[in-house]
């Protein structure tokens, strides 16, 4: 077990050997996902873990993988997709072509989630959806769209919540232990890395989709990357935030007009 | 005493309710309560707690800072963190013991930051979660106590936390009120 006065040395440390800035994280939250990854590797003392991370490179993707929260669902909170289709992609259809930006994109679920939305809206076809993630495992796992079956039965209820027309499993190749998702809803997506702390702007996007990711920064990065959003959107475009978070404390928030309260979507209006 | 940390289960709604009621008006102690609720279901819980409670009743939201007089729930689908500025950080990580909110992770959190600044309490429910946290409270020197087995509606979770920690105060849900009344003013 490691404490708050390790944390300091042990973020510099990570900066120093590997270029990833924690520094701006949660504190509470990288203690607990670090303190949660000892005891999943039977490391003992703060010591033993300065070691594995300055000689052993090679299990810090394991370590980073476990302090990046990586847990998703596809179509979670279906009342967050069906606002979506009710006040979002009424307004994107008249664009020609939608640029759809899903930031912190864990394994796919999400995306591919929008994508199925697109495809029975009939707007995937002029869709481009970019989903990043900082986590390269992470970028791997999506793009292979491999999920297994033991959450299938939520994943369906929540399809089914927001409204969805078909049966989930239209969308998936399946055995009977894991389910592949079809390669047709894979073509209009590009997976990446993209590091929010470090990197600039992406793409200008229409629509941007950040949920469950800022409550894991403190208030300054919070505040960065929400700048770096609203520099990435035209006028008027969307973005999405978890359905805890808010632009209410944020600098750039009387540059947006709120469309949904509860959903937290906003509307880029200056 | 600088915070108080209730967890509970099925069985412990009314309990929480019944404590709200018995607490001295001059108590102001931040509370937190940790409860198990469905997710993507919208229940009334707040407004529930506030009309039996001088506090103000609000569902804890990332980043703010608690403040003495409030009441803060875990929104469903979260757990709660506290951070060393005394501000709450929600996350959503994998699900702990089936639950998320989970009480061993907001324990154990609080019990970080706090130490022996902190009661944590463990009521009825019929899942082991909160037995570790409220070990790791105790062992920091905070106040651990738990609902007496006999009163509780489902025994297994004050149980499990006796198994494993045998020193907890094992209170009635009257001497539960007494105790924070006696114990817990200013910070």
């Amino acid at each position: 077990m490691i404490e708050f006065n390790d944390l300091k040395e042990i973020v510099f440390l990570i900066e120093k050997q590997y270029g990833y800035d924690f520094s701006d994280y949660s504190r509470a939250s990288m203690l607990r996902r670090i303190n949660r990854f000892m005891e999943i590797s039977n490391m003992g003392s703060v010591v033993d873990l300065k070691y594995e991370l300055i000689n052993n490179s090679v299990n810090f993707n394991t370590f980073l993988n476990e302090i990046v929260v990586n847990v998703s669902e596809f179509f979670r909170d279906p009342s967050f997709f069906k606002s979506l289709k009710t006040n979002v992609f009424p307004y994107l259809e008249s664009y020609p072509k939608i640029n759809i930006w899903s930031a912190g994109c864990s394994f796919g679920e999400e995306t591919y989630s929008l994508a199925i939305l697109l495809k029975e809206l009939d707007l995937l076809h002029k869709s481009r959806l970019y989903a990043t993630d900082i986590s390269s495992n992470a970028i791997e796992k999506s793009k292979k769209g491999i999920y297994s079956n033991k959450s299938f039965k939520e994943y369906s209820n929540n399809y089914f919540s927001c409204g969805g027309k078909e049966s989930l499993n239209e969308y998936f190749i399946s055995d009977g232990k894991k389910s592949i998702i079809n390669s047709d809803l894979k073509k209009e997506i590009l997976f990446t890395r993209h590091n929010l702390v470090a990197d600039g702007v992406f793409k200008e996007c229409q629509l941007i989709l950040c949920r469950n990711v800022l409550i894991y920064f403190n208030e300054d990065l919070q505040d960065k990357v929400l700048n770096l959003f609203y520099d990435s959107l035209p006028i008027h475009g969307f973005l999405a935030l978890g359905k805890k978070e808010t632009l209410r404390f944020s600098s750039v928030f009387d540059k947006f007009k709120e469309i949904d309260s509860t959903e937290k979507i906003y509307q880029k209006i200056k | 005493m600088e915070m108080i940390i209730i967890g509970g289960s099925a069985g412990s709604f009314s309990i929480i309710l019944s404590i709200l009621k018995g607490l001295d008006k001059k108590v102001q102690t931040p509370i937190v309560v940790i409860l198990h609720r469905l997710k993507n279901v919208d229940s009334s819980l707040e407004k529930h707690l506030q009309l039996h409670s001088h506090y103000k009743v609000k569902e804890a939201e990332d980043k703010e800072i608690v403040k003495k007089g409030h009441l803060y729930t875990v929104p469903a689908n979260y757990h709660l963190l506290l951070e060393e500025n005394r501000h709450l950080s929600l996350d959503s990580s994998e699900l702990i013991n089936y639950s998320r909110p989970s009480i061993d992770v907001t324990f154990e959190s609080f019990s970080t930051v706090l130490k022996e600044k902190c009661s944590g309490i463990l009521l009825s429910g019929s899942n082991h979660d909160g037995a570790r946290g409220l070990k790791l409270i105790a062992e920091n020197g905070g106040k651990s106590i738990v609902q007496d087995c006999n009163e509780a509606e489902f025994d297994v979770m004050p149980k499990a936390a006796i198994r494993i920690y045998e020193h907890h105060k094992v209170l009635t849900l009257n001497n539960i009120i007494k105790n924070l009344n006696e114990e817990s003013y200013g910070y």
